[in-house]
């Protein structure tokens, strides 16, 4: 008998109970749907950190402050107020290193016009725009002599541009006020979208660093340094480099905790996709083991069958089918079953991993090869969990199963 | 002229829970090409044990039995299920057509099994089914036929692949006189214009009646083997 004929028949078994093998196939259907959307889902955050890290500059090295202890209490990176603009210079001054911005930031209500909005207030250097590789949409950038003199300049991200000039006129040359202190836009920053972590990049306004030390937070101190290392290469022995000159000019000697934090934006792609890939290999393996349990309800509603149609077998073997005929044939029905349940899975999965990155903006990335591996997948639970019912049915002796009551 | 089926001190013992229980005790039997056997015999007699081992269903304990000349009494599963396919055509009593399966359908599943090209199965299937006399009914499932066009189309689809052949267990068993009557015209106009080999077993007089030949068992045994003339047409 031919492989056509095998189909059809089993096809023709499984259309006479339409409902049985639609209910059966559910745990299938379920299965790798689950698979479909959890890997899209896992694929699809990895890549768009990967994407955002790449977006920062593989060169990029980050300088914080430490934590101070204040009564006992430790704060966080970032409390202490040690880094200062002159560090920012003498790192500049260090081999390997091709940029440095020192970064202060504020949050301020700012006014244009009629329109107000409160956003963050980066003071940073030229640099900036290289180190953090973000080119401009339009206008210009401020230059050292702004920054020499605290001009007050400013070049706005395309979030606040949204908010604070509706109408869509060119904010190029008018005048906000940040805290009160009136700045001339000089330009504005080109979208860059959501962070790693769902943060708005672009609701950002950028000034001349000193401008913010001076006239918005008042203090003599950065929050952060942006260093761009001139290549990937180099990258942790600009790290140690900047570690011991900074451990040299704050005076830290060996026992004493380091009041600064150098990090390699290396280092945190590095964690983020290991964390994404045991979070999507786990997500996996659960939705791996709905689709075994999926394949034991196949399992299941085989032998039923093989038991319920065992007077149907005798009358197939009286009519001439062998025994590996009737092998065949059931295990078909547990293939189709498993294969067209996996690929109304894969269309059910595809659906909800649109739905998932509609309704809840999520990135997600449906990647062919999980398609093909589900489908293959569930194949296999039908063939393993078919064939012993198949078996069981084909060793059945003729004339024992036409009498079986 | 080579007998269709040629039995030897054929036996069959069942063994049910320690008691051995001998269905069969060494029947001979020889039927010709054109034949047609009526089997009677009281309930338990071992009629139905007989046809199950003349129809390959099943394998007797002790004996020899040749098929058109040839010993399949140690044949596999494989060759069994071969020659039942191309050879032997089997009537149930209950039917036995496939349930939510149309007619034609059913008529086809034998060509299935031997391999015959799918556009050669719907020809066939139709003409069988023109042959007993319900080709109007091809697409109908099992369940929207009465119980004597099921037995044509069990009929029909014992005819198709050609066999040597026909066995039918009390085939009017479940049919009422008339019924019963018109299958068995069905039965003699295969066998008289055809010349299909034909084993039936019934319990009636008056279905017996339609054979040219008349074997009885009780207990396993052969009590009697008589040729008759046939009732008038
Ligand atoms: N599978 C079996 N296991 C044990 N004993 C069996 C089995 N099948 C048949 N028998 C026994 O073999 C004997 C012959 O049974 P068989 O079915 O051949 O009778 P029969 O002549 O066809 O009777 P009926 O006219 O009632 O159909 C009976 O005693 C029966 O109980
Ligand atoms: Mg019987």
């Amino acid at each position: 008998m031919n492989t056509r004929a095998t189909l059809s028949l089993a096809m023709r078994a499984l259309l006479r109970n339409r409902s049985r093998s639609l209910l059966t196939m559910l745990g299938v259907i379920i299965g790798v749907a689950a698979v479909i959307v959890t890997v899209a889902i896992g694929v699809g955050a990895r890549t768009s950190v990967q994407q955002q890290i790449a977006s920062l500059g593989s060169n990029l090295l980050i300088v914080q402050p430490g934590s101070v202890t204040t009564s006992g209490a430790r704060t966080g990176y970032g409390g202490a107020s040690t880094l200062t603009p002159a560090d920012g210079l003498a790192v500049a001054t260090l081999p390997g290193v091709a940029a440095v911005s020192p970064t202060v930031t504020a949050r301020e209500q700012i006014v244009a016009g009629t329109q107000n909005w409160q956003t963050t207030i980066d003071g940073v250097a030229p640099t900036y725009t290289f180190v953090r590789s973000w080119p401009l949409a339009s206008g210009t950038f401020f230059s050292e002599q702004d920054v020499a003199s605290a001009a007050k300049v400013a070049v706005l991200g395309q979030t606040v541009v949204q908010n604070l000039y509706p109408d869509g006129s060119s904010p190029i040359g008018s005048s906000i006020l940040i805290d009160g202190v009136p700045f001339t836009v000089v330009g504005t920053l080109a979208p860059l979208g959501q962070s790693g972590m769902g943060q708005d990049q672009d609701d950002t306004v950028l000034v001349p660093y000193t401008s913010a030390m001076e006239r918005l937070t008042g203090q003599t101190t950065v929050s952060a340094l942006d260093v761009s290392a001139s290549s990937a290469a180099s990258v942790d022995t600009v790290q140690t480099e900047i570690t011991s000159l900074l451990e040299q000019r704050h005076r830290i000697v060996a026992p004493q905790p380091d009041d600064f934090q150098v990090r390699n934006l290396q280092d945190v792609a590095a964690a983020a996709s290991s964390t994404g890939a045991i979070m999507e290999f786990l997500l996996a393996g659960v939705a791996a083991v709905s689709l075994i349990v999926g394949g034991i309800g196949i399992m299941n509603i085989m032998l039923v069958s093989v038991t319920e149609r065992t007077r149907e077998i005798g009358l197939r073997m009286a009519l001439g089918a062998r025994a590996k005929t009737i092998l065949r044939q059931f295990l078909t029905e547990a293939v189709m079953l498993s294969t067209v349940g996996g690929t109304i899975g894969v269309c059910v999965g595809i659906v909800g991993t649109l739905l998932v990155s509609l309704l809840a903006k999520w990135s997600t990335v449906i990647p062919i090869s999980g398609v093909i591996a589900a489908v293959l997948f569930s194949a296999l639970v039908g063939i393993f969990f078919g064939y012993y019912p198949a078996r069981k049915a084909s060793l059945l002796s003729p004339i024992e199963a036409l009498r079986f009551e | 002229m080579r007998p269709v089926v040629d039995v030897r001190g054929v036996t069959k013992i069942y063994d049910l829970d320690g008691q051995s229980i001998r269905a069969l005790d060494g029947i001979d039997l020889t039927i010709d090409p054109g034949e047609f056997v009526a089997v009677m015999g009281p309930s338990g007699s071992g009629k139905s044990t007989f046809m199950h081992i003349v129809g390959m269903l099943d394998r007797p304990t002790a004996g020899t039995y040749s098929l058109e000349g040839t010993d399949v009494s140690q044949l596999d599963g494989d060759a069994r299920a071969d020659i039942r396919s191309r050879r032997l055509g089997f009537v149930f009593q209950a039917y036995n057509l496939l349930a939510r399966t149309s007619a034609i359908e059913n008529v086809e599943l034998p060509m299935v099994y031997a391999g015959v090209p799918a556009a050669d199965r719907r020809r066939i299937a139709l003409e069988k089914l023109e042959e007993v006399g319900v080709a109007q009914l091809k697409d109908h499932l099992p369940n929207q036929m009465s119980g004597g066009q099921q037995q044509r189309v069990a009929i029909a689809r014992s005819l198709v692949n050609d066999p040597g052949l026909i066995l039918a267990d009390e085939p009017t068993g479940a049919l009422d006189s008339k019924a019963a009557e018109s299958v068995m015209r069905l039965f003699r106009d295969l066998n008289e214009q055809r010349g299909i080999t034909i084993m039936l077993v019934t319990h009636e007089p008056d279905v017996a009646a339609h054979a040219k030949r008349v074997v009885t068992f009780r207990d396993g045994h052969i009590l009697s083997d008589a040729t008759q003339d046939r009732k008038a047409a």
